[in-house]
């Protein structure tokens, strides 16, 4: 895909995404209210056409073949690169699934593992290390220290003797 | 005068307290990491550790952050030199330069210019900024809404009028931060509003730092991985060779340096006061106008210590300038000022002039904190310019991930709700995508930041007038700033016309 082609769909997307907003807006009052002033849809409504206008204003320069980027022929992501940066956003958007399900110290070490074992190729011993340690500082910076409790989903009894410890 | 060197007495007892202290120095050293590291600027570091501050009180929040604003304003440079990458986007100008010298082997002199150079820019603006900010917040004390109103125009407007990006982009931006803003309650009527695909998620609004650090965390680190599947992870570190007599040595030379550095401290420093601008257009003007007022202009560019010294006390001083709307007038002037002022809005202070009569010392504490963090930094960077260049050698595939988790449990701490941190991977990926085709995204997080705000001073000012809106012209401050705030909004149109007139032909392209 080029630049030229993810600009339309960018703003064609977005395009879509303001008139969603301003659909949402209407739900409230948009129009002026009587000892109340402009009704509580009014301020949203008229920035999600601003943002409507400004997309049409971006397709306006696309279809006229205007700036850089409408008429970069240039590949979006490249190939080599899509491969890194779709394993690092899945890994991302894996463990914040996780999250609800093993917990957040389950989910982070096996990110952290992927990460520095898989990603970066480092040693075995580093990356246990980090893996290990990282989640035990957040532990006692977060839940001991600031006392927000983290998601722990089904590991959640296994920590009842830590805070039985700490608080 | 007086008053203000006896409130300042007043800013340095609390910066003196052992705890500030030391939040000063911890500030420095970490923001002086965060700048070297390349791809990390002083905004991804408050917006990614604004969330670990909840620990201390208010004041010695925003003491901790702004020390890791000053840090990284110093550290950009160490990356620029050393790798000829700026470490942020504000030390692009320091590469000019600063590289050349590097692979001259004079990596130490620049590095100490840098240092020096980013000190006096600080001491110049922070003293700038001590006798300014309050007569400023004084005047502004008699702003009600409609002033407020035209003043967040004025800041958007200058996106518009001077960001330089393209003009749609950049409303787009301005108005989707806005709307974000907006999710949540009516403030004034109380119903729910916007509450996106009836997520209940949706209910609670979307917090400021959601957008921060999707953007500046997440996103920004998927930039960064993409550079380095570029680059293919190479590393260019230059050799830097420091001893006590080549410091020295190095520190003579500053000496014949002195116009450039005064006169990007000032530059910066008015144009870090302007919310599109900045410290990164201070910076690239400051070395501009450092080249015209050289003796030597052949000489930049081939390693001048001019062209290091310049760019890097413009834009330390443009951090201390942008501070000066965020404090008085409740208007961030930089994208690590808006997320500032979110956490001043977390830690329960209302931004805006009355800032320093009811929080006095804060406000103090935070401009005394300045001046100590200034020479805290330098002491640092000078004596540990060794130990930050072995920190460049830390592998991103280390560095990264550790971010990433931050960002993740950063995005979790505000609301402690799950819901929060997927719509931060969201906000994340677009921003990333949306980068990559020149939106700028900067003006979002300024909006979600001044969103809150600015919707209630627009309607309290509607009330006010019955619906004209008049008001926001007809009155002593309003009806400039609005006007002003009008004229960079259509700058951009009068320009088209300019050039149409000039050129009676355009040309196709």
């Amino acid at each position: 895909m080029t630049v030229r082609t993810a600009e339309l769909l960018m703003a064609i997307m977005m395009g879509a995404f303001s008139i969603y907003l301003m659909v949402k807006s209407t739900e409230l009052a948009i129009g002026w209210i009587d000892e109340e002033g402009p009704g509580g849809g009014t301020w949203p409504f008229w920035l999600s056409t601003i943002m409507l206008i400004s997309c049409g204003g971006i397709l306006i320069n696309w279809f006229l073949k205007k700036g850089p980027v409408a008429t970069s022929n240039k590949v979006y992501i490249e190939k080599h690169v899509l491969g890194d940066v779709a394993a690092v956003a899945g890994s991302l958007i894996i463990t914040v699934g996780l999250f609800s399900f093993i917990g957040i110290y389950g989910a982070l070490p096996l990110f952290l593992t992927f990460y520095i074992r898989f990603m970066g190729k480092h040693s075995w011993p580093l990356t246990v290390t980090l893996a290990v340690l990282i989640p035990v500082v957040i532990f006692y910076f977060f839940e001991i220290t600031l006392k927000i409790i983290l998601p722990k989903g089904i590991t959640e009894p296994l920590f009842l003797p830590l805070y039985k410890l700490f608080f | 005068m007086f008053e203000i060197l006896g409130l300042l007495g007043q800013g340095f007892l609390v910066v003196f307290e052992p705890q500030n202290l030391l939040l000063i120095i911890g500030g420095c050293t970490l923001g002086l990491f965060i700048g070297a590291m390349p791809g990390l600027g002083s905004v991804n570091g408050v917006a990614i550790l604004l969330p670990l501050t909840f620990l201390v009180p208010p004041t010695g929040a925003i003491i901790f952050l702004a020390a890791i604003y000053y840090g990284a304003m110093y550290g950009g440079a160490i990356s620029s030199i050393m790798l000829g990458i700026p470490g942020a986007s504000t030390a692009v100008a320091t590469t000019f330069d600063g590289r050349p010298l590097a692979k001259q082997g004079m990596a130490d002199k620049a590095l100490i210019g840098a240092a020096v150079a980013s000190f006096v820019g600080g001491s110049i603006s922070v003293v700038l900024f001590t006798f300014f900010a309050p007569p400023l917040a004084h005047v502004a004390l008699v702003f009600g809404a409609p002033e407020e109103f035209a003043l967040m125009m004025l800041a958007f407007a200058t996106f518009v009028g001077l960001g330089g990006d393209d003009i749609f982009k950049t409303l787009f931006s301005i108005c989707i931060g806005l709307v974000l803003s907006a999710v949540g309650f009516d403030i004034i009527s109380g119903e729910p509003r916007l509450v996106l695909w009836d997520i209940t998620g949706f209910l609670h609004g979307v917090n400021f730092l959601v957008l921060a650090i999707g953007i500046y965390g997440i996103g920004e680190m998927l930039w960064t991985v993409e550079e380095h599947a570029l680059g293919g992870g190479k590393s260019m570190l230059s050799d830097a060779t420091v001893t006590v007599a080549r410091t020295i040595a190095a520190l003579r030379e500053l000496v014949k340096t002195w116009k450039a550095i005064v006169m990007g401290s000032f530059l910066g420093y008015f144009v870090g006061i302007l919310p599109a601008a900045g410290a990164t257009p201070g910076s690239l003007m400051a070395y501009g106008i450092a080249k015209q007022i050289s003796k030597e202009p052949e000489k930049f560019g081939e390693g001048a210590i001019e062209g290091v010294c310049a760019p890097e006390a413009a834009n330390n001083a443009a951090s201390t300038g942008s501070m000066l709307p965020m404090l008085t007038l409740g208007i961030p002037g930089s994208p690590t000022t808006a997320i500032l002022l979110g956490g001043m809005v977390i830690w329960g202070l209302e931004p805006g002039p009355r800032l320093f009569v009811d929080h006095s010392e804060f406000v103090w504490g935070l401009i005394a904190s300045l001046y100590a963090a200034n020479l805290f930094t330098l002491i640092i960077n000078v004596a540990f310019i060794p130990v930050f260049i072995k920190v460049l050698k830390t592998p991103f595939t280390i560095l990264a991930p550790v971010i990433f988790v931050l960002c993740l449990i950063g995005g979790y701490a505000p609301t402690q709700d799950i819901h929060d941190v997927w719509l931060m991977i969201v906000f994340g990926i677009t921003g990333y995508l949306m980068r990559k085709l020149d939106y700028p995204l900067a003006p979002a997080v300024l909006a979600i930041v001044l969103g809150p705000l600015a919707e209630p001073a627009m309607r309290q000012s509607l009330i006010i007038s019955e619906g004209s809106f008049m008001i926001f012209f007809e009155r002593v401050y309003a009806g400039p700033i609005m006007i002003a705030a009008l004229i960079l909004l259509f700058l951009p149109l009068f320009k088209i016309i300019y050039d149409r007139l000039r050129k009676p032909r355009p040309q196709a392209e």
